[in-house]
């Protein structure tokens, strides 16, 4: 996933994993990038809103078990490029190749777009859970409409989602009666349910009170550690530094830099990037989460 | 109040209240029920800009708001009799208050639906269901939830309303007073009885939204729902 190189353009795998074995020191996770098949690869994705580029060119490789953090200051368009992957925005351009099968994204069609998001989960910055419906509703209803499931067939998996989420005690409650990391953890549940091939995460932790931050993240850390493919938007850095194996950090549309989660934290090489680690580790320092070296 | 007036409005009590159950109140609900059908589809047409029937949409909700009620039931009285149809007053009512209701709600429901955060939507779309599968289980329930005070107010109006379909010969609760009262010269009682059965009906009707409102709003409230299915 070298995104924004040149060379990564021409992007086959022998040459991201030359690439990223120049990287120096890695750690295992990283290898395990490096072995992996690429899941996702998207190539120079545009979006413009009225007059305002968002994005501006941007390459993306997700490879199978890959956590990808992407950071970068509000208005740098790592929340637009999260939606245009998932076609809750339509990119004006790029091209997206999803396990396999190869899409225009500006001109993708219905079917190919539900054929793409059933591989694929969603947890929004402000939980969405369906306001009607209870906790296990939320998670079993895709698989009743979308997949023709059985009510008992669905709610057996639903059930076992809010478990792997802490969330099963929960089960007969609406979201009003939830707090905002339990509703997340339910959104969570109800991404998992489909059995993705990647989850997109939207800043999962951002609308949340400080306190509420420790469970979701404790559940995202758990699901990396299970090997499900996540892309996360966040501000966490620790999460971003501790549970992802790449890192992306973006401003104005474009991609300033990328590269393994350890290297980026401890040698960013952009002045750019060295700035914004200094400002997010100067805000965490007092909890002891510092991230600048 | 003489005791003749008396045992007049003690004697004409089911004479009036009879032709309330059995025409003001089925004409009602089968008329609301209709309209509420019209309104989801003029409403969803509208949400969901469907070409050319958004147009129809939005003339039929020009007419029916820009023209009386009264003027519509007499169209719809005297209209298909210039083709040679002579259809049943109690038939053109429910189709004229359906379609004239039905423009209404319409409005309440297209509001409401708009109503509903696109986040929710999207979080359909997420988990792979379709826009009818989306709107029929998660937007219409919520929006319905918001519209259900002044869909109440409407049906209740309704109620009232139907006393105008004594103009295109039904039989229900007014025009069985007026007989009455054309008989007896007793028009004040005969009229304030009447007015004092439409507010029983509009009463229970009150009763029946504050019960509906209850049972819908059970998703909003604070106090977790008591366990309907046992978990362990």
């Amino acid at each position: 996933m070298r995104a924004g190189s040149p060379l990564q353009r021409a992007g086959s795998g022998a040459e991201a994993k030359f690439q990223s074995g120049a990287c120096g020191e890695k750690a295992d996770i990283s290898q395990r990038r490096e072995q992996a098949m690429a899941l996702l690869e998207v190539k120079n994705i545009h979006k413009t809103f009225d007059e305002l580029t968002v994005l501006n060119g941007v390459d993306l490789t997700v490879n199978k078990g890959d956590v990808v953090a992407i950071l970068g200051p509000s208005g740098s368009g790592k929340t637009t490029l999260l939606r245009c992957i998932n076609f809750l925005e339509r990119a004006d351009g790029g091209t997206m190749v999803f396990d396999g099968r190869t899409v225009d994204m500006a001109h993708a069609d219905k079917k190919e777009i539900r054929e793409i998001r059933s591989h694929t989960g969603f947890v929004f910055q402000n939980y969405n859970l369906f306001s009607n419906k209870t906790a296990l509703q939320n998670v079993t209803l895709g698989l009743q409409t979308a997949r023709k499931m059985p009510r008992d067939k669905a709610e057996e998996i639903g059930m076992e989602m809010l478990r792997k989420v802490g969330m099963a005690d929960r089960a007969d409650h609406y979201p009003s009666q939830l707090s905002g990391g339990q509703q997340q953890r339910v959104a969570i549940a109800r991404a998992l349910a489909d059995d993705p091939e990647v989850i997109y995460f939207d800043e999962p932790t951002s609308a949340l009170d400080p306190e509420l931050i420790g469970e979701v993240l404790e559940v995202m850390r758990s699901l990396a550690a299970s090997g499900i493919t996540m892309v996360v938007v966040t501000h966490e850095m620790t999460f971003a530094r501790d549970v992802s194996n790449h890192v992306i950090f973006m401003e104005k549309g474009k991609i300033v830099e990328e590269g393994p989660s350890k290297e980026f934290f401890a040698h960013p090489r952009e002045e750019r990037t060295r700035t914004f680690l200094r400002m997010v580790g100067n805000r965490t320092a007092p909890n002891g989460t510092g991230i600048v070296s | 109040m003489s005791s003749d007036v008396i045992q007049l409005l003690i004697q004409s009590f089911p004479r009036i209240l009879l032709p309330g159950l059995l025409m003001t109140i089925p004409l009602t609900l089968i008329a609301f029920a209709l309209a509420l059908v019209i309104a989801v589809i003029t409403a969803l047409i509208q949400y969901a800009r469907v070409p050319v029937l958004r147009q129809i949409a939005r003339f039929y909700i020009w007419i029916i708001r820009g023209t009386p009620l009264l003027v519509q039931l007499m169209v719809g009285y005297y209209g298909p009799s210039a083709f040679g149809f002579h259809p049943n007053g109690f038939t053109v009512a429910v189709a004229v208050f359906a379609i004239n209701e039905g423009a209404y709600c319409a409005e309440t429901i297209r509001g409401s639906i708009e109503g509903v955060p696109k986040g929710q939507l999207e979080a359909g779309s997420c988990v792979g269901m379709s826009y009818m599968q989306i709107m029929w289980h998660i937007v219409l329930p919520q929006a319905f939830r918001t519209a259900f005070p002044a869909l109440s107010n409407s049906i209740i109006g309704m109620v009232k309303d139907t006393s105008l379909a004594s103009n295109i010969t039904v039989t229900e609760m007014f025009l069985a007073t007026r007989q009455i009262a054309g008989r007896t010269y007793q028009f004040l009682p005969l009229y304030l009885e009447v007015a004092f059965v439409y507010l029983i009906f509009s009463t229970v009707m009150t009763w029946i939204q504050r019960w509906g409102e209850k049972k819908l709003s059970r998703y909003e409230g604070r106090q977790p729902v008591a366990a309907r299915r046992k978990r362990s």
